[in-house]
């Protein structure tokens, strides 16, 4: 909606907000050091409302908890559009100057009422009513998501639901008020920022734009292929069609990562090359024809790293790579060098200073600035610039600084795929655990004092109803396939819903059940909405 | 995963109900629907002050702390229950390990007057009635040894005493003379309507007309310290609480009303008698400072002034003179009542902050000071009920009478608190300069021969008939090695066993410690094993007295409260004086 993929926010503002929309985000666990930040929000006095199909352990911080219906996010944001509309308090100024498509946006969630928000939520009319006017009213109001509301098969649909709610209450692109989605890794925002997006090159320019183009392929010497690449999901469509041939997995554990995990393994299983680059011997990599041994990122080598907050910052090397193990710039300069390309042996520094004259939003970030300064927010253009706290601040200059106006987006309530039925009627979502890192390939190795293992948990009328007990193991079948796990009795879930981490798929092999159906857009999977059936195995 | 663990432990309907009690808003705030949930961990952890009347509320109904019910509080306030139990173990009046009890316990005092009055015997003859006993700390009913307190069970705590019809409050009920005791047996303390016909009332209409500034600057002006035992200026304490408010900060003023020094019971007669008084002095310091928040922090052992504050307190919010606009000067003040539970540290400032905040009653590191982090971190001023009584009369007579009484140095009226063996025990208001001989005399004088006097209770030191010429001013008391403190005046007779009073006192401490700096915590308890062989005639061997005099070096060196300071200053002027131990 706005360009640039990035949280808009420095994690500072979200200590000033008066009012924080936590929307499918369990940030407590998933995202700790943030929650610092949020934590400091809620002593400060800011409210907050938390918006999860579960009251996750971020949620019972919140003032209040609202456990919509699993994948009923766009229905929500759109009833509380309707009701900021409905009740006279959007920024009109802001609407009438900064954006575009407000009719046709209202005129859309016109059919969202309270009431019938209610009806396809499941939370009562008077607390949307009353989220609706505390966002609209808040001075400043932040809106924080993550995965519940990307991990669906309409991911940029909900994205665009909330954005449409920052664009009637002008809560963006000012100190304290924006639209943060929280990374899952220190340097998730920098993989996107460098380039690792198929249709961007290094900071975030289009590869479809033939100026930018022109110029990477001048720097590089070479031409580059302008047809845009194709994302992850696409990939495995494109091995199951025989169209691709060969991968070379860097840093990345799809055999135990994607949905619907078992079709994934037979793909990888069936390529004619696979390559495989890892700080670990993870599952991928025991399918790999070639393995490369990678020394890691933020304590063996040197390099930057971009988080959440588009900050950009140093890391240096503390400890040596045990032996056999390269530096990931090595690997990758000794396979071009093996395929005729000798790069010479660049420093990360040289790779840098490279990308810089390249991105104009990473050039006033030397090496040095981003030593100094304990790193730079982007776009930071030039070796004076101080770098941005946040983003869109042109949403509120008399030109827009020569941006179009941000557009509203009209999107529907859709629901998730895969519908309850009789033979499947327990509704499945995934999640993470404080100590453990999606697949467990960085956090298995280590032992936890609070770790309980992937565990099904089911509210005690589900289990009562079942006649399962609290850790009775028990077969849990999807329409993909099934596995054997524990179950943990869990009041803290609504009726008929059941919640599971992945964490160890050498234990449980979750991923063999969830549901691989994809949104268009982004290529995530729909991992937050299975529809499973729960038997008894003995 | 969530963020605390819990035992298994589930409260009893009863406990579940004493605590939402008093939790109020809080237990209701959470509202359990399927899809909602109103009431986040960080609001109820806002409001965890509330751990200690959660706690004495669980030890009334139940009669300990049960694992269940320590639950339930922690759940409700968000507090990991280890810290919980942490802060109730903190506590006399706290039990966790006697399940099952239904009865009341009588608390018994030990301590110097009580101690050669026959407490002992009292405690013994009381169990063999088959009563639950505590023998335990002094209760602050030094003039009516030895003293009983009761703590109930499923019903209020009260002392027997206060039941038992005297034909006048204090001794020197109605003389002319008095000022900050000139209400006390004369007014209704029930009644806000007798205050005011008493004169109450008139000191904040003046604090009012004047303005803040102002008001700050006559209580410089009158030479008022603090009657606390510290001494220090109060009206530089409140100008610089003022200041850090008008900077934006919001501030506090709380009555330390935890009179836990053995000897002292003077802030209890006037919080029972002329309770109005205490009110209105801490909203003249509220307006005078700007905070907006007033805290009376009492122990837990007066249940009767407790009562009665508490009905002030509303009586004065109903009638307008506590609220959003108080007595129509556009201020907003109000005042919150909170029962201590038994520890002598929590009358330190810094530690009586942390136990109202909820948190273990340990002192804080100093500075930063109250006046600029006080009380949840916020500006603070801290004062003794005597001292904010002398507010109202400074108020109510003018500068140039107050400044009048006394001496250049230590102006006004001091209130003593004598016990021990005298004829007439009791609390007596005299002008700063009578000479403690004088001050023996008005109270019937010494009953039997004179042995020495504890000065400043366990915190203090004792003198010999010496001291009787010493006039009583904070600059003859320091001038002569001696302290005036809390003004407790404890006089023992020949017939008391010194080696006892001695022993008991370095147990005290023993007890008292919070045990947070090493050198308190390991100092007290030596310096007690130390002097204990004298309770079965032993003398004090020149290496155990140079070995006592060298711990207290270190506890004055190394600890971070008065505590550790004053632990052995009484200890070592007994031995000095010989009372103890044999020749020095």
């Amino acid at each position: 909606m706005f360009g640039a993929g990035g949280g808009t926010s420095s994690y500072l503002e979200v200590e000033t907000a008066d009012v924080i929309l936590l929307w499918g985000s369990n940030a407590r666990e998933a995202h700790p050091i943030y929650f610092h930040h949020v934590m400091k929000a809620l002593d400060s006095g800011a409210v907050m409302y938390a918006v999860d199909p579960r009251r996750t352990s971020s949620a019972q911080f919140a003032d209040v908890w609202l456990g919509l219906e699993l994948g009923s996010d766009v229905a929500l944001a759109n009833t509380v559009g309707r009701e900021i509309i409905a009740a006279g308090l959007v920024n009109q100024a802001f609407i009438d100057h900064s954006t575009s498509g407000f009719e046709a946006y209202r005129d859309a969630v016109d059919a969202y009422t309270l009431e019938r928000g209610e009806a396809l939520t499941g939370i009562p009319a008077d607390v949307i009513r009353e989220m609706a006017h505390a966002y609209a009213t808040a001075e400043s109001a932040q809106i924080l998501w993550t995965l519940g509301i990307t991990e669906h098969h309409n991911a940029v649909d909900n994205v665009l639901a909330l954005c449409n709610l920052a664009l009637l209450t002008g809560h963006i692109g000012r100190w304290g008020s924006g639209l943060v989605p929280l990374r899952g890794q220190n340097n998730v925002q920098g993989g996107g920022d460098m380039g690792a997006l198929p249709n961007k090159l290094p900071g975030f320019q289009d590869i479809t734009d033939p100026v930018a183009l022109a110029k990477y392929s001048a720097t590089y010497g070479v031409e580059l292929n302008p047809t845009p690449g194709i994302h992850l999901t696409h990939m495995f469509e494109a091995m199951e069609r025989g169209e691709l041939t060969c991968a070379y997995v860097i840093g990345e554990n799809p055999a135990d990562s994607e949905a619907n995990v078992d079709h994934a393994r037979t793909l990888l299983s069936g390529l004619d090359c696979l390559i495989v680059q890892d700080i670990f011997l993870t599952r991928t990599a025991e399918l790999a024809d070639v393995v490369f041994p990678a020394s890691i990122a933020w304590a063996e080598s040197e390099g930057t790293v971009t988080s959440s907050e588009r900050r950009v910052q140093r890391c240096h090397q503390a400890v040596a790579a045990p032996d056999g193990c390269r530096d990931d710039i090595d690997i990758i300069g000794e396979l071009a060098r093996r395929l005729g390309y000798d790069w010479g042996h660049p420093t990360p520094e040289d790779l840098w200073n490279e990308l810089r004259s390249l991105s104009p939003m990473h050039y006033g970030m030397s090496y040095e600035r981003l030593d100094a300064e304990g790193g730079l927010q982007w776009p930071c253009p030039d070796l004076d610039h101080p770098g941005s706290p946040f983003l869109h601040g042109w949403l509120w200059e008399p030109d827009l600084g020569g941006h179009p106006a941000a557009p509203f987006s009209v999107v529907g309530h859709q629901g998730p795929i895969e519908q309850l039925t009789d033979e499947f009627p327990f509704r499945l979502t995934t999640g993470r655990a404080l100590d453990s890192y999606n697949t467990g390939v960085q956090s298995g190795g280590f032992n936890s004092p609070i770790r309980t293992g992937d565990e099904l948990e089911m509210h005690p009328v589900d289990a009562a109803r079942l006649g399962i007990v609290d850790g009775e193991v028990v077969r849990v079948t999807s329409p993909r396939g099934s596995v054997e796990m524990g179950v943990r009795i869990q009041p803290n879930l609504v009726v008929g819903l059941t919640f599971t981490t992945f964490h160890f798929p050498e234990l449980v092999d979750l991923n063999l059940i969830t549901n691989d159906a994809y949104d268009e857009k982004s290529g995530t999977s729909e991992f937050k909405a299975a529809a499973i059936a729960i038997h008894k195995i003995s | 995963m969530a963020d605390l663990h819990f035992s298994d432990d589930e409260p009893t309907h009863a406990e579940r109900a004493a605590v939402d009690a008093v939790l109020g808003p809080v237990a209701a705030e959470l509202v359990e629907h399927e899809r909602v949930v109103r009431g986040g961990t960080a609001r109820r952890r806002g409001v965890r002050h509330l751990l200690l009347p959660a706690l004495h509320a669980l030890q009334n109904e139940a009669g300990w702390i049960s694992p269940g019910g320590l639950n339930h509080v922690c759940r409700q306030l968000q507090v990991p229950p280890a810290e919980a139990y942490g802060v109730a173990t903190f506590y006399e009046l706290f039990r966790t390990t006697d399940p099952g009890h239904t009865s009341p316990v009588t608390h018994v005092c030990v301590d110097g007057p009580c101690q050669v009055a026959g407490a002992d015997a009292l405690a013994a003859d009381l169990e063999a009635n088959g009563t639950r006993v505590h023998r335990g700390p002094c209760l602050g009913q030094c003039e009516r040894a030895p003293a009983v307190f009761i703590q109930g069970r499923g019903g209020p705590d009260h002392v027997p005493a206060d039941a038992v019809p005297a034909e006048r409050v204090i001794p020197q009920q109605g003389e002319s003379s008095l000022r900050l005791l000139s209400r006390v047996g004369v007014v209704d303390p029930n009644s806000i309507d007798s205050y005011v016909a008493a004169g109450g009332y008139v000191a904040l209409r003046r604090a009012i007309d004047m303005g803040a500034d102002a008001t700050i600057e006559v209580v410089r002006a009158s030479g008022l310290s603090g009657r606390g035992g510290a001494a220090f200026p109060t009206g530089v304490k409140w100008a610089a609480v003022r200041a850090e408010v008008n900077s934006g900060r919001p501030g506090h003023v709380v009555a330390n009303a935890d009179e836990s020094e053995p000897g002292t019971f003077k802030d209890r007669y006037v919080m029972e008698h002329d309770p109005f008084a205490l009110v209105e002095a801490l909203t003249i310091a509220g307006l005078a400072t700007g905070a907006e928040t007033g805290w009376i922090y009492i122990r837990g052992e007066y249940p009767l002034a407790t009562a009665r504050l508490a009905n002030a307190i509303d009586q004065a919010r109903s009638a307008g003179w506590l609220g959003d606009n108080v007595a129509g000067s556009g201020q907003r003040f109000d005042i919150e009542l909170r029962r201590g539970a038994g520890a002598y540290i929590c009358g330190e400032e810094t530690a009586l902050f942390n136990s109202l905040e909820g948190f273990r009653g340990e002192p804080r590191n100093k500075p930063p000071f109250p006046t600029t982090h006080g009380l949840f971190g916020e500006p603070t001023a801290v004062n003794n009920p005597e001292t904010l009584l002398n507010v109202v009369d400074l108020l109510t007579i003018g500068l140039d009478t107050y400044r009048a009484t006394g001496t250049e140095r230590s102006p006004g009226m001091k209130l003593f608190c004598l016990s021990g063996a005298v004829a007439r025990p009791g609390v007596y208001e005299v002008p700063f300069g009578t000479t403690l001989g004088d001050l023996v005399d008005r109270a019937g004088g010494v009953v039997g021969e004179l042995q020495a006097i504890l000065m400043g209770g366990a915190a203090g030191s004792f003198v010999d008939g010496s001291y009787l010429d010493m006039p009583l001013t904070l600059e003859d008391a320091r001038e002569r090695g001696t302290t005036l403190g809390s003004g407790v005046i404890m006089v023992f007779n020949t017939d008391a066993d010194m080696n006892a009073a001695v022993v008991r006192i370095a147990e005290f401490f023993r007890n008292e410690s919070c045990g947070q700096c090493v050198p308190c915590r390991v100092g007290v308890v030596r310096q007690h094993e130390l002097l204990m062989p004298l309770t079965r005639g032993h003398r004090l061997e020149p290496d155990k007295i140079e070995l006592i005099d060298e711990m207290a070096r270190a506890m004055k060196d190394a600890s971070i409260c008065g505590l550790g300071h004053t632990a052995s200053g009484a200890v070592q002027s007994a031995i000095d004086l010989g009372l103890v131990g044999g020749p020095r």
